[in-house]
């Protein structure tokens, strides 16, 4: 299978915080891949170095590379906004902008050029139906996005990520805050995205983990102990660390 | 961490450990009983293999139970499936014995333990596969594991010598056609003793490696 992503010695460095051991790690093109670990173990943060999140934080230093299709995303002709149009990412908590469904939708679009409102209608839909959520909303797709339900505005926030046509999407547990008929309903549309796109999620839901990734690696302490087919890893963990956190022996 | 949950699984094992030398001791009256004609204690037998029965659904219940509330994973998945796989051939073990007994109680005049050969030896050998699988389980011990599977084979080659003895006393003497009938229903049950012997074996390695006969299971 073709790697989209992959991490060569990747080290990060929060000031003198050593918070990414020497990671290498390969992210297949169409596929789910799973990070999970215990709080403050670097999934997260692996997570964001790549589509260069961590740029924001202060102190940060990284060595190593990331490459997105053979090219290091952190060379310095790299435009951040161009890399994260191609690698799109969805948080925690469902955050939409305070304004209509639409304009939600149709942001990234905007800001990336495109005025036609034909060309917008069409995005706005293609991507409402992406992401499971059209028939719920195609007749309030003028009101605010802030009086949808948590799960539906997760969904519209990957909807919005979707807009933009990205090739990569980026979740940070992206179902720790829905209720579970909405978490599943998110699984499902990753199930179904993993078709078009390349998928990396982290997720403190080892069932999850379990149901939808057809990878999992495996953070502890800024190490990345183990790394396999999902299957594998929870059915036969290799490493002895693994084992005791997805059995809830630690962690 | 997970208390509740090692404490239930350490009863699981418990049970099967148990259940294991229900089983054994089942085989052992079973043989006693063969030799000496001891009706009393194959009605004893046959009496007991409730209490195997019971104890296979009481560990079949435990085990759904932790499926249900514990979604064990890895190392506690395989515990719990190895159970419940582990229980049937168990329960089997315990139920050829008791149908062994079945026949002796009805045997009446002529002392049959050794008339055929072979019996004694097939009997001792399905004994010793118990045994030696139960044991196995209990110690994690692949290594004895595989010396019982590979029993399998003298198991089979006993279980025909029997055969071809009592085809030569069928001959030689037609009036005892049911006594023969008995004693080749006996030696297929003790056979099959040792079948579900290497199932457990099996199993064993399965609990151990994800494996079963070079197929990965999980």
């Amino acid at each position: 299978m073709d790697i989209k992503i992959q991490a060569k010695h990747l080290n990060l460095f929060y000031g003198t915080k050593h918070a990414l051991k020497d990671v290498d790690l390969d992210i297949k093109k169409n596929a789910i891949t799973a990070f999970i670990g215990p709080s403050g173990c670097g999934k997260s943060t692996f997570l964001k170095t790549l589509n260069r999140m961590n740029d924001y934080v202060k102190n940060v230093k990284i060595t190593g590379e990331v490459t997105l299709d053979k090219e290091n995303i952190y060379d310095s002709r790299v435009d951040t906004t161009i890399l994260r149009k191609k690698v799109g990412m969805v948080f925690q908590q469902p955050n939409p902008f305070p304004m209509s469904i639409y304009d939600n939708v149709a942001y990234g679009p905007r800001i990336h050029g495109i005025k036609n409102k034909k060309q917008l209608d069409d995005i706005v839909e293609r991507s409402l139906k992406a992401a499971a959520l059209y028939d719920e909303v195609a007749d309030r797709l003028h009101t605010s996005a802030l009086g949808l339900s948590g799960g539906q505005q997760q969904r519209l926030c990957i909807a919005r990520c979707l807009a933009v046509e990205p090739e990569v999407i980026l979740l940070d547990e992206p179902t720790s805050a829905l209720d579970p008929i909405s978490t599943l309903k998110i699984e499902e549309l990753l199930m179904e995205l993993k078709q078009k796109y390349t998928i990396a999620i982290v997720t403190h839901n080892m069932q999850q983990a379990s149901r939808i990734a057809d990878y999992t690696a495996f953070f502890l302490v800024g190490e990345m102990v183990e790394y396999g087919k999902t299957n594998d890893v929870f059915s036969m963990p290799k490493d002895k660390r693994t084992e005791d956190y997805i059995t809830g022996r630690f962690g | 961490m997970r208390k509740q949950f090692d404490n239930e699984l350490n009863k699981l094992n418990k049970d099967l450990i148990e259940m294991g030398h229900l089983v054994e001791t089942a085989i052992e009256n079973m043989i006693d009983s063969f030799k000496h004609q001891d009706k009393a204690l194959a009605k004893e037998i046959i009496a007991n293999d409730r209490i195997i029965n019971d104890k296979e659904r009481s560990i079949e219940s435990r085990a759904f139970r932790l499926i249900l509330t514990q979604q064990p994973i890895a190392t506690d998945l395989r515990n719990v499936t190895t159970a419940l796989k582990i229980v049937t051939d168990l329960e089997r073990i315990g139920d050829q014995a008791a149908d062994i007994a079945d026949i002796l109680l009805h045997f009446d005049g002529e002392h049959l333990y050794r008339t055929v050969e072979h019996i004694p030896k097939i009997a001792k050998k399905a004994k010793i596969m118990v045994h030696e699988a139960i044991d196995a389980f209990i110690q994690k011990d692949l290594a004895t594991a595989k010396i019982v599977i590979e029993m399998d084979d003298e198991i089979d080659r006993l279980f025909q010598e029997v055969k071809q003895e009592v085809v030569e006393i069928l001959q030689e003497n037609r009036e005892k056609a049911d006594y023969c009938i008995d004693f080749l229903m006996i030696a297929k049950y003790l056979e099959k003793i040792g079948d579900h012997a290497v199932n457990i074996c099996e199993w064993l390695e399965f609990n151990r490696t994800g494996t079963l006969n070079e197929q990965r299971l999980i």
